[in-house]
C-alpha cells in the first residue's frame, strides 16, 4: 500500500481519476461512449481528440525541460506552421489533393525544424538562456506569421486537411492517432537509446557530463529541434481544426499549459529526471479539467479562476511538503485540543485529502 | 566588544566548557562516521581538531552546527542541552562557522552581508547609511579597513573570510568555528587573520580551528583533539604534544598497510621509450605558466602543491576541460590536438575532478547510470549499453572497488563520500584508459575507502597504466608517485624523485626551491 503511495506517479493519476469520478457523478453521461457510423463519439473521445496539439507541444517540452532548459515559443512556432500550411494550399490550384496536403504539412513541419533549430543554437551554441532565447521567437513568431497570411486569417477548404483534425481512423478520431505515435516514438528514442539517459545526465549536473566526454551540445540543441517539430506538427492540427491559420490565437499560452502538463507529470523545472508517461497524464488532466468546465456549466468568466484553483489544489497534493505540513498541522491541532480531540490513531495524512476534496 | 571584555587567557582552564559533546555518534548508509565522540571547547582558547581526511573532523562540526542530526550522544550549549534541526537553529545558539570556501553572497556588498537580516530599521525600511556604518564598526573591531560598501566578491578570499568573521560578530556568537580558513591564503593574510582570531580569543570567544596545515595548528591552537576514523583518539595541550607524536596520533596503525603500499609503489620506470604523455610548454594566460610534463607507461606522476599552485589548471589544461593557449602535447609520441575533453577521451586519457560533487557525480541517477555515463557518452546515445552487459560491467566494479552498499540501483547521492568516488573511479576505469587523471581523488573521504584507491592506483600503475595523481596530502603524493612534479604560484617549479626525498625535504622543496632566483 505504502508502496503504490510512493510511485512518482501516483498523485498525477490520482487527480485525474478523481476528475473524472466528478464529472461522472455531476453528470453521468460523461462517460457514455456512443457509436454512429462506426465511429465512436463521447466526452471522453472528445478529451482524447482535443488534447492533441497540447499533448505534441507537452512532450517535446518534457524533452526541452529535461536538459534545463524551457521552450517558450512553441505557441508561436504553432501559429507559423498553420500560416505555413495554409498558405500553401490557398495557394493551390487543388486544395482537395493529397500531394498538396502532404506538402504543405510536410513544409510546415520543415519551417518548423528550422525554428526549433534556431532556438537550439541560441541555447546550446551561444549559451544565451533558454527563456530569454525563446522568448525572442515567442514574440517574433507571431509577427512571422502574419506577414506570411498577408495580415488575414487564411480560411481553406479541403477535405484532406480537415481530415487531420476531424477525421477518423476506423473507430477513433486520427488526431488520436497521431497523439499516440508521437508518445510511442518519443518514449522508444528516449528510453531505448541512451539519449534519455544522456539527457538526464545533462540536466542534472552539465559540467560533470562534459567532463565525462557527453556531447551537451549536440544533446540540447537536439532537444529543441524536436520541441520545435513537435509544436508544428500540434500548429497543423489547430489548423485543421478551425480550417484557418488565425496567427494571433494559434497556441496562444499553450507553452504555459504545457509546462503546467509537464509539472503536473512530476518532472521537475530543475531539469533531470523525467517522466513521458507523467506528462501523458499531466496532458489528459488538463484537458479533463477543461471539458470538467464546461460539464459542470462553469460561467465562462469564471472559468478561468476555476481552472486554477483545481490546478493549484492539485499541485498541492503533489507537494509532499504541502502534504508533510498538513500532517503537521493536524498533530498540531491534536495536541491543542485538551480532550475532545481527534482519536489519536486517524492518519494524519488522510485529512489534507479529505479537506481539499471538499474545496 | 573586543575592546571592553578583559583577558580570560589566565583562567581559561578553569572554566566550564561552553561546548559540550558527549557521546556523539552519526550513522549514513553502511558507514559509522561518528563512534561516540566526546569534545569539549571552552570560552577564549583556540582548540584544534586535528585527523586525516575522513576522520570525522567535519562530521563532527556538521552535528555541532546543525547540519546532520546525531544518532546518539549530546550537545550542551553553554549549560544547557540542544538539539539542532537546522543550522539556522545552531547559530541562534550562538554558534558561527567559516569555511573554507566562504558561504555569504558574492554579489552583495560587504556591509550588506556582515548585516544580513540584523539591517538597522526606522519606521520598517532599512537605514542603508546607519546599516553600513554598523558594518564599518565591525570591520574595524577586527582592523579591517575596507568599503563596507564594496562589493563582496571584489575583495580577494582572505577579506572574505574575516569579513565572514565580522558576520559572526554580529550574531554575538560565543562559538566561532573556523573550518580549513587558511588552505587558500598566503602567509601575510593567514598572519592578518591569526591576529583577527587571537583578539577574538582574548575576548572570550571559543574557536574551534580545523587546518591541514600542522605548523599552523601549533603556532595559534591550546589545545587539540584528535580523531582517527570516527573515534575520539585525545584531547590534549598542545605543549603536551611534540608534532610527531600527532602525525603518529592521527595516522595511527594503518600506517604500516600503507607503508607497504609504498615499497610496491617504488619501483623503476623505464622511461627509455615513448611517454603516454608529452606537454610542452602547456599553458594558459591567468591560469598557469607554460609547463611540461611526460608520463610513462606504468608511472605514477604526483602534482605536488598547495591549492592554488596550479596542479589543478596543469590536469584541466592536458585533459582539455579548459583550452590552453599555449603548448604542444603528443600522446604516444603523435601530436594531439586535445581542446575539449572529447578529444582527450577520444585519446583515452580520463580525468576525475576534484570537485566530486560539481564536476564528478550526476547526483540523481543509479550508481550503474554513473558508471556506464563514461562508456556510454564515448558510444554515442545511438548505441545503448545492452543492459546484460552494463549489469556485468557494474557488478564486477562494484566488487572490484568495494562499492557500498553494493547496489546498482541506488541513487549516487545517497551515498557516501569515498563510496562516490569509487564509482566515479568506476567510470572512468570503465572506458579503459591509458592515462588517468585524479585530481584529489582521496579527498574528504572515509580511512577504508582512501586506502583502497590508493592501493587500486598502484595496482592499476603496476600493470602499465600511466597515472597521474593530485592530492593535498603530500603523503599520499611520496607514497604513490615514483616521480613528483612541483608547483608553486601558478607555475611549474620543478620535478624530484619520490625515492630521494621525503616529507620534509618535499615540503622544504615546495616552500623554498628558486626562492632565491625568483626575487
Amino acid at each position: 500500500m505504502t508502496r503504490i503511495w510512493k510511485h512518482r506517479l501516483f498523485w498525477p493519476i490520482a487527480s485525474l481519476l478523481g476528475l473524472i469520478v466528478i464529472n461522472s457523478v455531476a453528470r453521468p453521461q460523461f462517460l457514455s461512449i456512443t457509436m454512429r457510423d462506426g465511429e465512436l463519439y463521447g466526452a471522453l473521445i472528445n478529451i482524447l481528440r482535443n488534447s492533441a496539439p497540447l499533448m505534441l507541444v507537452a512532450l517535446g517540452m518534457t524533452i526541452v525541460i529535461a536538459t534545463r532548459g524551457i521552450d517558450l515559443s512553441v505557441g508561436a512556432v504553432m501559429a507559423v506552421s498553420g500560416a505555413v500550411a495554409l498558405t500553401v494550399i490557398d495557394n493551390a490550384a487543388d486544395p482537395d489533393n493529397l500531394g498538396t496536403v502532404l506538402g504543405a504539412v510536410g513544409l510546415a513541419v520543415l519551417v518548423s525544424l528550422a525554428l526549433g533549430a534556431w532556438n537550439g543554437f541560441l541555447v546550446a551554441v551561444l549559451g544565451i538562456q533558454p527563456i530569454i532565447a525563446t522568448l525572442v521567437l515567442m514574440l517574433a513568431g507571431r509577427g512571422v506569421a502574419l506577414l506570411i497570411t498577408g495580415g488575414f486569417i487564411t480560411t481553406v477548404n479541403s477535405a484532406p486537411f480537415s481530415y487531420i483534425a476531424s477525421g477518423y481512423l476506423t473507430v477513433l478520431p486520427f488526431a488520436f492517432f497521431i497523439s499516440v505515435a508521437a508518445i510511442t516514438l518519443i518514449a522508444l528514442v528516449e528510453r531505448r537509446t541512451a539519449l534519455g539517459v544522456l539527457t538526464e545526465a545533462v540536466g542534472i549536473n552539465p559540467e560533470a557530463s562534459r567532463l565525462a566526454g557527453v556531447r551537451a551540445r549536440g544533446i540540447i540543441w537536439g532537444a529543441y529541434i524536436v520541441s520545435g517539430v513537435l509544436a508544428g506538427v500540434a500548429g497543423v492540427i489547430y489548423a485543421s481544426n478551425i480550417r484557418a491559420a488565425d496567427a494571433n490565437a494559434a497556441g496562444l499560452f499553450i507553452e504555459l499549459y504545457a509546462i503546467l502538463a509537464v509539472v503536473l507529470g512530476g518532472t521537475s523545472l530543475m531539469g533531470g529526471k523525467f517522466s513521458i508517461a507523467g506528462t501523458v497524464v499531466g496532458v489528459l488532466i488538463i484537458q479533463t479539467l477543461e471539458s470538467t468546465i464546461l460539464f459542470l456549466g462553469v460561467p465562462s468568466a469564471q472559468s478561468p479562476v476555476f481552472f486554477a484553483i483545481v490546478v493549484v489544489i492539485v499541485v498541492m497534493l503533489q507537494s509532499s511538503r504541502v502534504r508533510r505540513g498538513f500532517a503537521r498541522l493536524a498533530r498540531l491541532r491534536q495536541r491543542r485540543a485538551p480532550d475532545g480531540g481527534p482519536p489519536p490513531d486517524v492518519d494524519p495524512d488522510l485529512e489534507p485529502k479529505r479537506t481539499e476534496v471538499a474545496a | 566588544m573586543p575592546a571592553t571584555t578583559p583577558p580570560l587567557a589566565p583562567a581559561r582552564d578553569e572554566l566550564p566548557p561552553i561546548v559540550e559533546m558527549r557521546g556523539i555518534t552519526v550513522r549514513f548508509p553502511g558507514v559509522l562516521a561518528l563512534d561516540g565522540v566526546d569534545f569539549f571547547l571552552r570560552p577564549g582558547e583556540v582548540h584544534a581538531l586535528m585527523g586525516e581526511n575522513g576522520a570525522g573532523k567535519s562530521t563532527l562540526i556538521k552535528a555541532l552546527t546543525g547540519v546532520y542530526s546525531i544518532d546518539a550522544g549530546t550537545i550542551t550549549i553553554a549549560g544547557e542541552e540542544r538539539v539542532f534541526s537546522s543550522t539556522a537553529d545552531a547559530q541562534a545558539a550562538g554558534i558561527s562557522t567559516v569555511y573554507q570556501e566562504v558561504n555569504l553572497c558574492p554579489n552583495l556588498s560587504v556591509g550588506e552581508n556582515i548585516m544580513l537580516g540584523r539591517e538597522v530599521r526606522r519606521g520598517g525600511v532599512i537605514d542603508w547609511r546607519a546599516t553600513h556604518a554598523e558594518a564599518q564598526k565591525h570591520l574595524r573591531a577586527l582592523s579591517l579597513e575596507i568599503d563596507p560598501r564594496s562589493l563582496l566578491s571584489a575583495h580577494p578570499i582572505a577579506i572574505q573570510q574575516v569579513v565572514a568573521i565580522s558576520r559572526a560578530m554580529v550574531l554575538e556568537s560565543k562559538v566561532l568555528i573556523l573550518d580549513e580558513p587558511t588552505s587558500s591564503l598566503d602567509r601575510d593574510e593567514v598572519d592578518r587573520l591569526f591576529a583577527v582570531v587571537r583578539d577574538l580569543r582574548a575576548a572570550g570567544v571559543a574557536i574551534l580551528f580545523v587546518s591541514h596545515f600542522i605548523e599552523q595548528v601549533y603556532e595559534i591552537s591550546d589545545r587539540i583533539t584528535v580523531l582517527r576514523n570516527g573515534a575520539l583518539v585525545g584531547e590534549y595541550r598542545v605543549e603536551d604534544l611534540p608534532r610527531d607524536a600527532l602525525v603518529t596520533k592521527m595516522i595511527g596503525r594503518e600506517l604500516d598497510d600503507l607503508e607497504a603500499l609504498s615499497r610496491t609503489a617504488h619501483r623503476q620506470i623505464d622511461r627509455s621509450g615513448v611517454p603516454v604523455l608529452r606537454a610542452e610548454g602547456i599553458g594558459r594566460r591567468g591560469m598557469l605558466e607554460p609547463a611540461d610534463l611526460e608520463v610513462y607507461p606504468g608511472e605514477v606522476v604526483g602534482l605536488a602543491g598547495l591549492l592554488g599552485s596550479g596542479r589543478t589548471e596543469l590536469v584541466r589544461l592536458l585533459y582539455g576541460a579548459d583550452r590552453p593557449d599555449a603548448g604542444h602535447v603528443s600522446v604516444h609520441g603523435e601530436h594531439a590536438r586535445i581542446t575539449s575533453p572529447r578529444h582527450a577521451i577520444d585519446h583515452r586519457i580520463s580525468f576525475s575532478s576534484e570537485d566530486r560533487r560539481a564536476e564528478g557525480i550526476v547526483a540523481d541517477l543509479t550508481v550503474a547510470e554513473n558508471i556506464v555515463l563514461g562508456i556510454q557518452a564515448r558510444r554515442g546515445w545511438t548505441r545503448k549499453i545492452r543492459k546484460s552487459e552494463q549489469d556485468a560491467l557494474v557488478n564486477e566494479y562494484i566488487r572490484a572497488l568495494d562499492v557500498r552498499p553494493a547496489a546498482p540501483d541506488a541513487v549516487v547521492a545517497n551515498l557516501s563520500g569515498g563510496n562516490q568516488q569509487k564509482v566515479l573511479l568506476a567510470r572512468w576505469l570503465a572506458t579503459a584508459p591509458e592515462l588517468l587523471v585524479l585530481d584529489e581523488p582521496t579527498r574528504g573521504i572515509d580511512v577504508g575507502a582512501k586506502a583502497d584507491i590508493q592501493r587500486k592506483v598502484s595496482e592499476l600503475s603496476a600493470r602499465g597504466l600511466a597515472v597521474v595523481f593530485i592530492s593535498s596530502e603530500l603523503e599520499e603524493v611520496l607514497r604513490l608517485a615514483q616521480r613528483i612534479a612541483v608547483l608553486r604560484d601558478r607555475r611549474k617549479i620543478g620535478e624530484v624523485d619520490s625515492s630521494e626525498i621525503d616529507l620534509d625535504g618535499l615540503i622544504d622543496y615546495l616552500a623554498n626551491e628558486g626562492k632565491g632566483d625568483a626575487a
